[in-house]
Parts: C-alpha cells; structure tokens; sequence
C-alpha cells in the first residue's frame, strides 16, 4: 500500500511496541501507524493532493528543468545495514540520485519501497528512515511516494530497499555509452575502491581491522559543475557494483573503443591496496557509492578535473587513461611496472585466493 | 605498501629486463625453440599476468605456468565428496572462497550452497573452528587444501581442537606436497624445460633443501622465488646467469622470507599430523604417489573422511580436457581445443579455468582473447 500522499490533519499513529511483526504488514492500523511514525514522520509533508494512491506533478516543473524526463531504479540489499560512512538508507537515496545525474538530469522525486523480515526492530527502521530523508534533502529531491512489505522471518535479510527516482535532462545535454572517441581522456573523481573494502570489513568475517570508511555520497552538485565546466562531456558513469574496471569495460563495448589506462595514475588508497592485497582482490573490481568515470574530450580534460577537485567529493580526481583508436573494445591497463595486462569483465563474484 | 612497492619499481625492472636481454643475447639456446622456465606456483602465475610480465621479456624467454595451483589440481571426484559432506544438514562446511566454483561432476560448491547447503567462505582454518566453538550443535568441517603453505595452519588448528576437546570439528584434507609433483613432472616423457621457479611461499615452510634433487638428479637449475615483480625477474635473471656460467643449482632468491632449512615450528606441526598418503590422484596429471597426505589415526576423530559416508567416486576429467598438458607444460592454455570457446571462467570445464591462479584464466582474463586471436 502507498504511503503518500497522508493527510496532515490526521493524528499521527504511534507504534508503541519495539519490533516490526507481521500485523505491521497486515494493511489495517498496525501498517499505518508503522508508516506514519516511522516513515512520514522522518520525511516530512509535501505538498501531495492528499488521499491519492499516487504522487502528482505539475508537468510545467519538469519541463522547466529539461526536455527529457529521466526515470531510474535500483534495489538496495546491503549487509550490514550500517557501516562506516554510510548505512542502506544514505546508499539508497544516494544510489538513485547518482543514477539520476550521471545522465545529466536534475534529481527532483524519489520513491521508495521497503520490505521488512519480521522482527527488525522499530527504531533501526527510524534510524533508517531519517538516513534517507537527511540525504534526499540534501540532494534537494524529495521522496514522495513509498510502499512498506513485511515478509516472515527468514524471508528477506532484515531491509530492503527500492528506489525510484525522476528528474529532468537540460536540453543541451546528450551524454552517451556511445559517444566515446579516439583521444578522449579518461576521469574519475577520487580513491577507488572504499566501498566494497568498507562493506567487507564491517562484515567482520575477516579478521581484519582496516580503518576504510565507505565513499557513499550525492554526486549531483560534483556532476553538474563537470558539466558546466566541460559542455561537452560524453559520458558519465557511476562505477558501482563491479567498479571501475566494468564500466570502463561497458564504455569499451558501447562505444567500439579500447581504452588504456595507467596503473601509476589510478588513484586508490593505500589501505584498500593493502586490503586486496591481503585477500587477493583487484581494486578495480570493488564497488564504489561515491564514484564516477567521466569521458570527456582531451580539450576539456583539464578544465573537467579542475572543477571536480574544487568540489569536496573530488579532491582526488585524476586523470587515469584514455581512449584508444583500437577497436577491439578492450580495456587494457599498463602497469606502474611497465608491462600491459588485460582489465576484463569480472566474471562472478571476486573470491579471494588461499595462498 | 610501502615495504611492497620497493619490489615495484618500474625504474628497476627495466634495468633487470635489459641485463636479461644481455644474457639472453650472449647465450647459446636449445635449437629450435626459445628457454622454457616452469614457474611451479600458482602465486607466480597470477602475478606474471597480473604485471604483464610476460610481454617484457625477451621472446627467446618463455615461461610455462605449472601445477602449483592446488585448487586446480583438485580432481572432480574430490569435489563431489565436498558437495556430498557439504549436503548433509548436520554440516557447516567451510572453505577458501576460490574453491567455492570448482566444477564437480553434478555441481560445485557454490551451487550446492544455493542449493540449500550451509556453505561458508572462510580466510583460515581456525576461523572454522571458531564456527564449530559457536555452534556445538552442528558438525563443522573444513576443507584443507593447498601445499605446505597452508598445510600447517591446518594442522596447528587440529591441534588446538584437540587441546580444547573440540569435537564437532573434522578437516576434510586434501593437502598436497610439492616435492613429489615436481618429480612427477620431471618423470614426464618428452619433457622440454631449462629451469624452475621454485614457490616461495611453500620454501617458507620446507626451506631449500628439499629440492637439491633437481639440480643433483635431474639437472635442471632452480631458483626459489618471491611473489612481487622485481622477485620474479631477479630469479629468471639468477636462472638464466646459471644456464649462461653452465650450473645447476638451487638458489634462493626470496633469502628475505625462505630460511634455508625451513620453519621448525610448522614443520613439527605438520609432521605430528599427517602421514603420507600412498597415492593420491590429480587433476590432469593422473596419480602421483606419496603427494597427498592424510590425518593420522591419532586424529581420527578430527578427519572428515572417516567420519562422515562419501562417495569417493573416481571422476574422469571431461574428454576435451587438456589440462594435464597444460599443467605440464605442454601445451599453453589458449592451445587448448575449447579454451575461450566451451571453456570459459563463466562455464570452466576445467579447473585450470576456475582460480584466479589457474593458468586459464589468467590467460582468458590478462589477455587470452588476443593471444588466441594471433593463433587463430
Ligand atoms: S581451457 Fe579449460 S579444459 Fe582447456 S586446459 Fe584450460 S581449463 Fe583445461
């Protein structure tokens, strides 16, 4: 059942128990009461025609951001719920304003659906809902619309979270997977790598006690300035699940390009180095929330990098590769050794070696 | 890192690769074909391609990436037993993650565990008994796997079961020893090589001494190796200074980590746990006496062979298998009739195709595509 539009003047429920049980899914008062103490209270009113099964927009608002309309999806399932630098409910909202502005568009409305396993307690769903609004405003998009599930215990891992979001595309932008060319260079914006290095550490399953903290954030603000500064940018990727070494590969294939990059340029931290190397990992391969690659004209490459390093999620940028007239589509990586090796599509999961 | 990145210079490798091809230039090769070094380790594989170390030597250099992966090795028949101790619900069955996608007969691993079996990825065999600690109620078994590099973890963790009087834990030992496989190779018909490089991580534990029969019997010259870059190149150059003054020996490149006479400690370990097995069967390269060990009857209790019914059921590799030639180094991997065609890191018919040590897939994966495409 939705969850907006609610109605103002309604007396808020009260969940007066401390975990979630199967009546909070039930759709009779138990489900509204979780909805409205947990999750309208934490996103707060917005301006929705009330008693509606959906939210509504003025089309003139849209249009005035854009001509295109931009729509995304994305389901969140990460354990543990909470890890250093971020939690599921920042990864959420992050993740689908990032997938919003790497296309250029505008981040105006998000949606979100919940599924709660039976037993979550009341106030990690609080803590998970206020997460969610703290980073939507900060990304100045709002979240309008929701859906809440409750599944017996065992049938899901705690939360999970679905978010869509809408914004709108500037007419003067067309970024594309296939608009690479020969000579173009090859940015991203900071360390590589923190993310999945972060997430497996807090899983504590290895024994190892590395201080990395997740790089989840909004890359909204970090896009647009790229964009102001280089008009005309190609494309723009955030490099999450598979990291860098996907989306380069993605490029590669989109566009019918090879792409070479320099090993001594990538920037990664000494720690995520460290890390992998102690399991056998690839840090190309580790996912990233905070993380774009950006391809852009080798005229504009420095100007694209001057503006991401003036911007606190880019003090890192680097310049790391580029394009080459090459048309096998691969990504090939010359080593700070000097020898060249191949950066394919990872193949399943990365499993660390034993010896 | 900062220790590591000395054996990164790029500045040094060039002044490497320059004396090698120096040596190289002055030396007389075998007619007909370039200098095949075996690297023996699965270690040194992965960081050959991982560098591209393989494009900056010389091509009168050419390396042969041998059996030293021990989750390569791991005969099909091996694999089904896990699965099978793995399905029974009693079992928490643990293993290093890189075993979890080998291919079994019916299915790996990793598919047993979708399949409903508790299947867990653990870094070291006493993160398993930590599991069995927790949870007495259920039978935890680990899967020991490797050469003498993990051999005495292994073993130190059995006998801290032991001193605790754990008893829902077992290992399910598939250890392997190097000495005999290096052998075994060796005895192979027709064999070309002109060196090895030795393990590192293995020499750790045995020291050098254990191999003086290669240089003494077999007469092929030796250089135990580290893992970094810099490592390997200095050992090929030590390999090559050899061949070029006319020795065999066996030096030691990787001084900084490999005692000659080995670690006592780990030694002792593995000596008061396992016996010998009288053969033991590999992937690819049939069986080799004496390469496998077991536990012995005083750990009875503690081996998950005796303890629970496996089929131990002999599985031959898939027809079109080439693996054993390629572990050999008889074949290179893109040789192979079904490399990069039904074999592949998504649907590995071999092994070889399944770690990230194996041969296969570091070719398939560090630029195989190319490589098949010059044969081609
Ligand atoms: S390509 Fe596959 S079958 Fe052939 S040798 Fe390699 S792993 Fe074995």
């Amino acid at each position: 059942m939705n969850f907006v539009p609610f109605v103002k003047t309604r007396t808020r429920g009260k969940v007066n128990v401390s975990s979630v049980t199967l009546a909070h899914g039930g759709g009779g008062k138990a489900m509204k009461d979780l909805i409205d103490d947990v999750f309208l209270t934490a996103f707060g009113e917005h301006a929705c025609e009330p008693l509606e099964d959906q939210a509504r927009f003025d089309l003139a608002v849209f249009a005035a951001h854009g001509d295109r309309l931009a729509f995304t999806t994305d389901s969140f399932v990460v354990d543990p719920l909470f890890f250093p630098g971020g939690d599921i409910g920042k990864l959420a909202v992050c993740g689908t304003v990032n997938d919003l502005a790497v296309g250029g568009a505008v981040p105006m409305y998000l949606s979100c659906a919940v599924i709660i396993e039976e037993g979550v307690q009341i106030d990690l769903l609080r803590q998970v809902a206020l997460s969610m609004a703290r980073t939507a405003s900060q990304a100045g998009g709002q979240i309008v619309t929701g859906d809440t599930k409750v599944v017996p215990r065992g049938a899901c891992d705690k939360i999970f979270i679905t978010t869509t979001g809408v914004g709108a595309i500037p007419a003067s932008l067309a970024l594309g997977v296939d608009k690479a060319r020969a000579g173009d260079a090859v940015l991203v914006n900071g360390l590589l790598g923190d993310h999945g290095a972060a997430i497996l550490c807090a899983r504590g399953d290895m024994a190892l006690e590395t201080p990395i903290a997740s790089d989840c954030a909004c890359l909204h603000e970090l896009i647009g300035a790229i964009l102001a500064a280089a008009p005309g940018t190609r494309f723009i990727r955030d490099a999450t699940r598979g990291g860098v070494a996907t989306v380069l590969n993605e490029i590669a294939d989109g566009s019918g390009v090879s792409i070479e990059i320099e090993e001594g340029m990538t920037p990664i931290r000494e720690e995520v180095k460290a890390f992998c190397e102690v399991l056998g990992l690839d840090p190309l391969y580790l996912a990233n929330e905070g993380k774009i690659v950006v391809i852009v004209p080798p005229d504009q490459a420095e100007a694209a990098l001057a503006a991401m390093r003036r911007d606190p999620l880019g003090l890192d940028a680097a310049r790391i590769g580029r394009i080459t007239s090459d048309q096998d589509s691969r990504v090939m990586m010359r080593t700070s050794f000097g020898g060249h090796r191949m950066v394919d599509m990872l193949v399943g999961e990365q499993l660390p070696r034993i010896c | 890192m900062k220790y590591v990145d000395e054996f990164r210079d790029g500045e040094k490798a060039r002044v490497l690769i320059g004396e090698i091809e120096s040596l190289v230039s002055g030396m007389k090769l075998p007619e007909g074909r370039p200098l095949y070094l075996m690297e023996v380790c699965g270690g040194h594989t992965h960081s050959i391609f991982r560098y591209g170390l393989e494009g900056m030597l010389p091509k009168a250099i050419e390396l042969v990436h041998g059996p030293g992966c021990p989750v390569c090795v791991l005969p099909m028949g091996r694999v089904d037993d896990c699965v099978a101790i793995a399905e029974n619900p009693k079992v928490i069955f643990t293993t290093f993650g890189d075993a979890m996608r080998v291919p079994g007969s019916r299915k790996s691993l990793l598919q047993a565990k979708a399949d409903g079996a508790d299947v867990r990825m653990v870094y070291s065999p006493m993160d398993a008994l930590q599991l069995a600690r927790r949870n007495p109620a259920r039978e935890v078994v680990f899967f020991g796997l490797g050469f003498e590099t993990t051999m005495p973890s292994t073993a130190l963790t059995i006998l801290q079961a032991e001193s605790e009087g754990i008893r829902n834990f077992s290992v399910f030992c598939n250890h392997i020893t190097i000495v005999p496989t290096i052998k075994a190779i060796l005895d192979s018909p027709g064999l070309q090589l002109d060196g090895f490089l030795g393990p590192g991580h293995v020499s750790m534990v045995i020291g050098t001494a254990p191999y003086e029969f290669i240089a003494n019997f077999y007469r092929k010259p030796m250089v135990v190796a580290g893992f970094e870059p810099l490592d390997i190149l200095q050992s090929i150059w030590m390999l090559l200074k050899q061949i070029a003054e006319g020795r065999v020996e066996v030096e030691n490149q990787y001084a900084r980590v490999v005692p000659s006479e080995g670690n006592n400690a780990a030694l002792r370990a593995v000596a008061q746990v396992y016996e010998l097995r009288e053969f033991f069967e590999w992937r690819g390269l049939g069986s080799i006496d004496h390469s496998g060990v077991r536990l012995r009857d005083a750990y009875v209790h503690f081996d998950a062979e005796r303890k629970f019914a496996i089929p131990n059921v002999r599985i031959a590799d898939p027809k079109s298998c080439q693996c054993g030639e390629v572990l050999k180094g008889a074949l290179k991997p893109w040789q192979c009739k079904v490399f990069g065609t039904s074999c592949t890191p998504e649907t590995p018919l071999g092994a070889l195709m399944v770690s990230s040590e194996g041969a296969c897939a570091a070719y398939y994966q560090y630029g195989g595509q190319k490589r098949q495409a010059e044969v081609v």
